[in-house]
């Protein structure tokens, strides 16, 4: 399993893995913000929790579909399923090589980008804190929706619409976390509900997710 | 005597021909009285007018956009434990029902929104869960139609079914706990203290009951139809190979 982690880790990491691909769209996101909503520091600064962690998101559904589509092109996923490690595993640590590549940069640049968008000072650690409880999450989810999907040719579209209502409830805790934060009020109960919605994901979804990709690869 | 008998397509074909024009009629009858009695025989309430008869739609269609759900949720299950070819695609067929209740109720609660509230939108806990289920049910149809083998299509989709429960559930408080909400609470309820008068009770039970009844039927249509289609695509396949 470290060694199908390792492996997932160095193609994402060389070129054409995209694993800049999801930082930049963050980035992207949170420098036209200012533009479209204009340079008042107020505004802003309200607005700065939803944005950062609704450019979180998105940029995390976007290296979505490369999870288990090159895998299923070259035919190493039909290995993986009669490999000897459970499928679950498999799926975990798929979910495992995504967050690292994509939700730990995110968590990492979301307290420098918050800079640009005057997030208030106690903001930035409960930023950082709720990101790094809920990106996780979005990418188990995220990661069974690629399951669901991995057969389809041209399964991007469908992929984002099955797993925009399931990011849902993690959205809403995260991002009231880290605005309570911001506000100075107590972020101690969205915290716990993220955590518990990470936990659970990372509990649960892992079985749904190989029973799809068996499902898909009969 | 057991309810598994209908799993085989054809005593489900059999009953369903025979139960069909008895529950088409009476679906009929029920949503013509529930709603002539609801529109023309009750009185305007005081502060709301005749806009309160919406109600008679509103809240049929919002009582069937969740069971459609839940009987979907019960059907996957069936699929994923005894695959029963029937009840997929009941699950199959009560998906678009599911969906137009839930635009039936979102948008009959817009119309009536705009005078009652003055807005036809309010990111109020019931409205959000709403257009969450509405997500949910596009999802699921469209997965269903992007995969071509019917049994994966089936596996694929009674596995959304069941994790999309659970988060459509944990979506529910997530936003109750976000936004406290505009919408009055159960309109109908079992504890004592009565919130509304029985001249609106009655017509409301026999419109929901139509409403009920109209989803048995359509249903049951429908099923029947993509049994009709599954066989026929058989015959296809063995004329090809014939």
């Amino acid at each position: 399993m470290i060694a199908l982690l390792l492996r997932d880790l160095r193609l994402a990491t060389r070129a054409g893995g995209g694993f800049g691909l999801s930082l930049a769209f963050f980035l992207i996101v949170t420098v036209l913000v200012p533009f479209g909503v204009g340079p008042e520091g107020g505004t802003l600064a309200r607005i700065a929790p939803g944005i950062l962690w609704v450019g979180a998101l998105l940029a995390s559904l976007l290296s979505l579909d490369r999870i288990f589509a090159l895998d299923h092109e070259d035919g190493s996923l039909d290995i993986l399923v009669t490999a000897p490690i459970p499928l679950e595993g498999a799926v975990l640590v798929k979910a495992a090589a995504h967050w690292l590549v994509t939700g730990l940069p995110l968590t990492l640049a979301a307290p420098v980008l918050a800079v640009l968008l005057h997030l208030p000072g106690p903001g930035f650690f409960w930023m950082t804190v709720s990101l790094a409880l809920g990106t996780p999450a979005l990418s188990v989810i995220g990661t069974f929706g690629a399951a669901l999907t991995v057969g389809l040719k041209r399964g991007g579209l469908l992929l984002s619409l099955l797993v925009l209502p399931l990011y849902i409830p993690t959205l809403i805790f995260g991002a009231d976390c880290a605005r309570r934060g911001a506000e100075g009020l107590t972020a101690g109960t969205p915290l716990l509900m993220l955590a518990g919605i990470t936990l659970g994901a990372l509990a649960i979804l892992p079985f749904a997710a190989a029973a799809a990709i068996r499902a898909n690869l009969r | 005597m057991s309810i598994w008998e209908y799993a085989n397509p054809k005593k489900f074909m059999q009953t369903s021909a025979w139960v069909l024009p008895w529950v088409t009629g009476l679906a009929f009858v029920t949503l013509v009285l529930g709603l002539t009695w609801g529109f023309f025989f009750t009185g305007d309430d005081y502060r709301q007018g005749s806009t309160v008869k919406i109600i008679f739609i509103h809240v049929p269609a919002a009582l069937m956009a969740i069971n459609a759900w839940l009987m979907m949720l019960v059907c996957s299950l069936i699929w994923l434990i005894r695959r029963h070819h029937v009840s997929a695609l009941a699950a199959k067929a009560a998906a678009p029902v599911g969906v137009t209740m839930t635009l039936i109720a979102l948008f009959t609660g817009a119309i009536w929104g705009q005078p009652m509230w003055g807005t036809w939108w309010a990111w109020d806990p019931r409205l959000t869960s709403f257009l969450i289920l509405f997500l949910f049910y596009l999802g699921y149809i469209a997965l269903w139609e992007a995969i071509e083998d019917p049994d994966t299509a089936a596996d694929l989709t009674s596995v959304l079914c069941l994790v999309g429960s659970v988060f459509a559930l944990l979506s529910r408080y997530a936003v109750n706990f976000w936004n406290q909400g505009l919408h009055q609470g159960a309109s109908l309820s079992l504890a004592p203290g009565e919130r509304m008068a029985m001249t609106f009770k009655l017509p409301l039970y026999v419109a929901m009951t139509g409403f009920v009844l109209l989803f048995v039927a359509l249903v049951l249509i429908r099923t029947r139809t993509e049994i009709r289609a599954r066989r026929l695509r058989a015959l296809e396949a063995r004329g090809r190979m014939g």
